[in-house]
């Protein structure tokens, strides 16, 4: 047990979840407290004690299910006959002598074990699936994904979702709104039925090819460090749950100031502070200067070539817009236009969003990006507005399409602000290759950073606040 | 130790009417085992301070709690030398050697303990409940470092204070604010999530008494598909009873589309999250 437990701590590692020593150690404590043989209480023991991020739920889980996948669910199979719990590949010997396969009899029952919610006839029914449908082959090496789509091609889950809505409609004249419920309630069964099917699969390659082997080919990269350029909507979603905490980060960080004694002279605090002294008031305290509120402008590509990025970064926007009171947003492709009202509280992201993509006048001549245009607009129109106080943050990938660059209008921005930071969601190595015209550019930047994940975008902020970094507050 | 096994966990939560699934029991059951704080995380109103309420219910030990907000300090969560006794002392003695007024200033007579000093202190073994930690500063948060890992205080000009008893501590975070990685590492890691719909339910039934469970099935069911808009503020627990509590009163069998219009406003409450529910629930005919 211990050396899968370890194997397992390592696959963590690899995947990228920061599993600390001690944590290791508390998780090999813990599970001598506990029944190893009954998998929720192994996996919640694990994840209590080696998993401290919702983030890394998700990693946690496909290597979980990996790693463990031949413990029993005890509560769960109490039900079942025994033997039907026993390894995978065990019960297909006997195939032989079971009467010939029949789809439209194990869709029957299926729809029956979903019907009346039936997990052990689920179960079986999964299996059955598996061992019929998804013509498993020995050391072949293939993904999982190869066999559940196999299998769930035959099964079909669409058909059967349908069947089941109506075996349970007939009952009587429905709402509306019961109508929508039912197929919610469906839909999760539905769900149910997949991640069992999904399951058999796993614990199969497990057994045929080793924990280790299955779980290299499973893993995924860490919402944190998935490339922002070709996230899927389902990353996205992820990234916004953990935006929140980044911006209020952000706000924090831009709001500090050097610490000098200002405000005035705060009595009490003194007296007590002069106790240590035996009355004398050797060290006065002040009152705490009022907190610097902050000015930011966003200034954001929405170009065809950034779209995945641009939805990135008007999240985060819209994320900003609770914590900075004074944050103003504008997206550009190859003019510009403010679309800082398209947010505020209350806003939902989607609606924004669509305002923006109609309404912000953001296309002048072609719909390519050109950056120097943009910012040169940029300056004519809101350029006299722009304050000491001011940090501006441009993201794109400045890519001008061999445009003039006009960088000349940059150093006139960078010369009203109080900084500008620019984030570039290329690597570094492709800086500068093609119609790049980075260079151009980052040299009247305050300073410039490569933001291609989630975690970039945290060591960025991090870096903000570093002692001595000259990046915000020389200016 | 209070707990047998993570299932008599469950079963004295569920005797106070506090419904934990499989993961909240089987933790809370570790923490009582390894004597590890715990860590709870997750939206508003899914019971995390309830939790805390309810493991001191259920082990008849008093409740302590350390509300935290922004701002909050040492003098306020850990403990305060009574400034005003202090210089009363030293002015009613002026003849007196220094040395031995020095001694007497600073002994637990002029110590006015605040809430963690307080658990450490206590003769019965507590609940200790630190909420919302994800409110105060990153270095504030040191402070509770040495008592979540050897449940102990130290006082310079008394020493260390080391826990009489061991409190079961818990701590609640609505994750507004990544926490430090030392304190994550010195607890066990809880996220609660929204409960599925039949422990919804279940926690329906056992709040609201007099609910149907008819009506208690479509509420929850009603609230999940809710939950899964886009909304800016999801509804919680705590709204899904305030909700069931409603229909109650109003004496209301069965939900329908203009039933949930009009009291759509008991589970939201933001009118842009309302308009957007009204708009998918109440008028869309699915195909």
């Amino acid at each position: 047990m211990v050396g899968i437990i370890t194997g397992f701590i390592d696959e963590l590692r690899a995947a990228g979840v920061p599993v600390s020593m001690v944590e290791a150690i508390d998780g090999m404590r813990a599970v001598e407290v506990v029944d190893i043989g009954d998998r929720v209480a192994l996996r919640e023991t694990l994840r209590a004690t080696l998993i401290k991020n919702l983030r890394h739920e998700r990693a946690f889980d496909t290597a979980f299910d990996t790693y463990f996948a031949t413990v029993p669910n005890v509560e769960r199979e109490a039900s079942e006959e025994p033997g039907s719990s026993q390894l995978p590949g065990a019960d297909r010997d006997g195939s032989d002598e079971q009467p010939p396969f029949d789809l439209e009899q194990l869709l029957d029952s299926l729809l029956e074990a979903l019907a009346g919610m039936d997990e052990a006839a689920i179960r079986r029914g999964a299996r059955t699936a598996v061992d019929q449908l998804a013509g498993m082959e020995p050391g072949r090496p293939v993904g999982g994904t190869y066999y559940l789509y196999r299998t769930l091609r035959r099964l079909d889950l669409k058909d059967l979702e349908e069947r089941l809505i109506e075996a349970l409609m007939n009952d009587e004249a429905m709402s509306d709104l019961d109508r929508r419920l039912m197929r919610e309630e469906v839909e999760e069964r539905i769900e149910r039925l997949r991640e069992e099917i999904e399951d058999e699969i796993r614990r199969r390659l497990v057994a045929d090819r080793g924990r280790d082997a299955v779980a290299r080919t499973l893993r995924r990269p860490l919402v944190e460090d998935v490339d922002l350029m070709h996230a899927t909507t389902k990353d996205l979603q992820e990234m916004e749950a953990a935006i929140g905490p980044l911006t209020r980060k952000l706000a924090a960080r831009l709001a500090r100031r050097r610490r000098r004694r200002e405000g005035r002279l705060d009595f009490r605090r003194t007296m007590r502070k002069s106790l240590a002294t035996g009355g004398v008031p050797a060290d006065p305290q002040f009152r705490h200067p009022r907190p610097h509120r902050p000015e930011v402008w966003l200034l954001c590509d929405i170009s065809g070539s950034m779209a995945t990025f641009s939805r990135f970064t008007l999240q985060f926007t819209h994320a900003m817009s609770t914590h900075f009171s004074k944050l103003r947003s504008f997206a550009f492709v190859d003019t510009i236009d403010e679309v800082s009202d398209f947010f505020g509280p209350g806003v939902d992201f989607g609606s924004a969003l669509r305002r923006i993509t109609t309404e912000a006048e953001v296309v002048w001549l072609d719909g390519h990006s050109d950056y120097g245009n943009s910012l040169e607009s940029f300056l004519n129109r809101y350029g006299k507005q722009l304050t000491p106080r001011t940090t501006v943050i441009i993201t794109g990938d400045a890519r001008n399409n061999y445009r003039p660059p006009r960088d000349r209008v940059l150093a006139d921005i960078a010369g009203a602000a109080r900084a500008v930071v620019w984030l570039n969601p290329e690597p570094q190595a492709y800086w500068d290759t093609g119609d790049s015209a980075m260079s151009h550019y980052s040299a009247h930047c305050t300073s410039v950073h490569e933001v291609r994940t989630l975690r970039q975008l945290e060591q960025f902020i991090e870096e903000l606040t570093l002692p001595g970094s000259r990046t915000l507050q020389n200016l | 130790m209070n707990f047998e096994s993570p299932q008599s966990v469950a079963e004295a939560l569920r005797s106070v009417d506090y419904l934990p699934d499989d993961r909240i029991s089987q933790v809370v059951f570790l923490a009582d085992r390894l004597d590890k704080p715990i860590l709870v995380e997750g939206p508003a109103g899914v019971g995390k301070t309830e939790l805390a309420k309810s493991l001191a219910r259920v082990t008849g030990r008093d409740l302590i709690r350390l509300q935290c907000y922004e701002g909050l300090d040492e003098a306020k969560a850990l403990y305060e030398w009574n400034y005003k006794k202090q210089l009363l002392r030293i002015q009613s003695d002026v003849d007196h050697d220094w040395g031995e007024i020095e001694q007497d200033i600073f002994s637990e007579d002029f110590l006015l303990t605040r809430p963690l000093l307080e658990a450490i202190r206590s003769k019965e073994p507590v609940v200790l409940l630190i909420d919302e930690i994800d409110r105060v500063e990153v270095e504030t948060e040191a402070l509770l470092l040495e008592i979540l890992s050897d449940f102990q205080v130290s006082i310079p000009e008394l020493g260390t204070i080391t826990a009489e008893t061991q409190p079961i501590v818990v701590l609640t975070s609505n994750n507004t604010r990544e926490l430090s990685e030392a304190l994550k590492r010195r607890c066990l890691f809880l996220h609660i999530d929204y409960p599925d719909a039949a422990r919804e339910q279940e926690i329906l039934a056992a709040r609201v008494p007099g609910l149907s469970e008819h009506l208690a099935g479509q509420v929850a069911k009603v609230v999940r598909s809710i939950r899964s808009l886009d909304l800016k503020k999801a509804p919680s627990v705590s709204e899904t009873i305030d909700w069931a509590r409603t229909l109650l009163a109003l004496s209301i069998e069965d939900v329908d589309e203009a039933i949930l219009g009009d009291t759509l406003h008991v589970l939201l409450k933001y009118q842009v999250d309302i308009e957007k529910a009204a708009k998918e629930l109440t008028s869309t005919v699915p195909s």
